[in-house]
């Protein structure tokens, strides 16, 4: 990203947007106007959901692994553990909903 | 112009020129299509990329949608150096310019109230991070254990092994602890210099290649007056605690705030 010159160069790695920054701003904020195009909602929710079971799945993995909490399972922590793997299984629920309800859609 | 009609931004009118090598997502450079009030900037897209079903294909493809996310918010970018855009969804597509014209006729009314709004203000991204490490270097060993003596170098027991192991648990918990003690007193001490704020999902650390445990990943809507302040601010708390790290970015479009209040 490049900043205007009025403005304070940003610091951080180099003051480049990182790409989670670019896709949580360009997909997930600003406005939703339907177009005559229709990429209808379901999609890019369908496309958000997605994008969040990568994340969860690596948080957990990187848990589970060497570099955060201790290694045993038994001793780390459970409740941030439980919590991700509720969450991604209820985002798994809503993504079986969602591609049930977009074949229906399809289907003449 | 042929093509379909991808639209990245609402504005105002403005003065200033863009930059004459920006292209848009599929290449070809933004036009601006002036109506009434309002500007909506626009670029041809063809239709086998942008019709409806290819869009969708492409929407399951990563480096696709990473190539035109960033091709979007490079033109909200060199958008927000000339004035104050309303940035749209990524995928926004009509037919021809009288589509647009239309949509620009049909949310007049909302796109000025909202442009006013946001008029002369930028979003700032604050992030903060703890460091993998955090835990051990920020916290010493403390607490009954070292009584019991296992820290004074005696060999070590099963027993002592397990607690040891469990009070090492309870270093990193606590660091991380800390670090979102820390995270929350900055987002106060932000908002209060801003004008609203957003609390965002916290970053997979796959999708941002950045190293360490994302705590706090929040977007503050600062007048352009006041941004120097801000990110001086920001500024000051680098390096205040160990194994952690505050990342700022910006001055992106306000993205977060282009929404209705929610």
């Amino acid at each position: 990203m490049t900043s205007p010159t009025r403005l304070p160069e940003p610091y951080g790695n180099g003051g480049g947007a990182n790409l989670a920054d670019i896709l949580e701003r360009v997909l997930d904020k600003g406005v939703v106007i339907a177009g005559d195009i229709r990429i209808n909602l379901l999609d890019i929710e369908l496309l958000t959901i997605k994008l969040r079971l990568i994340v969860a799945s690596v948080d957990k993995a990187k848990e589970m692994g060497i570099d955060w909490w201790e290694d045993d399972p038994a001793l780390s922590s459970g409740a941030r553990r439980n919590e991700l793997a509720r969450e991604n299984a209820e985002l798994r629920e809503r993504l079986a909903a969602l591609e049930t309800g977009r074949a229906q859609e399809e289907s003449p | 112009m042929t093509g379909l009609r991808y639209v990245y931004a609402v504005c105002r009118p403005f003065d200033a020129a863009l930059q004459s090598q920006l292209t848009g997502v599929a290449g070809a450079p933004p036009k601006l299509l002036h109506h009434r009030g309002l500007v909506a900037v626009v670029s041809a897209v063809p239709e086998r990329d942008f019709a409806e079903e290819p869009l969708r294909a492409h929407l399951e493809d990563l480096d696709w949608l990473t190539a035109t996310a960033r091709a979007h918010q490079g033109v909200i970018d060199a958008l927000t150096t000339v004035t104050t855009p309303l940035p749209l969804r990524l995928g926004t597509v009509f037919r021809d310019d009288s589509g647009v014209r239309m949509m620009l006729e049909a949310r007049e009314g909302d796109f000025l109230r909202t442009l006013d709004r946001l008029a002369g203000r930028v979003e700032w991204g604050v992030k903060v991070y703890v460091e993998s490490a955090a835990g051990e270097s920020a916290e010493s060993p403390q607490g009954p254990d070292t009584e019991n003596g296992w820290a004074a170098g005696k060999a070590m027991s099963g027993r002592d092994y397990l607690r040891r192991r469990s009070q090492r648990v309870k270093e990193h918990e606590s660091g991380l602890r800390k670090a979102e003690e820390f995270a929350e007193r900055l987002h106060e001490m932000l908002a209060a210099h801003a004008e609203d704020s957003r609390l965002h999902a916290p970053q997979s650390a796959q999708l941002s290649g950045t190293s360490g445990r994302n705590v706090l990943n929040a977007a503050y809507l600062v007048p352009r007056a006041q941004s120097e302040e801000f990110v001086e601010i920001v500024d000051r708390t680098k390096g205040e605690m160990p194994g952690i790290r505050v990342e700022l970015t910006g001055p992106w479009a306000a993205y977060s705030f282009a929404g209705e209040k929610p």
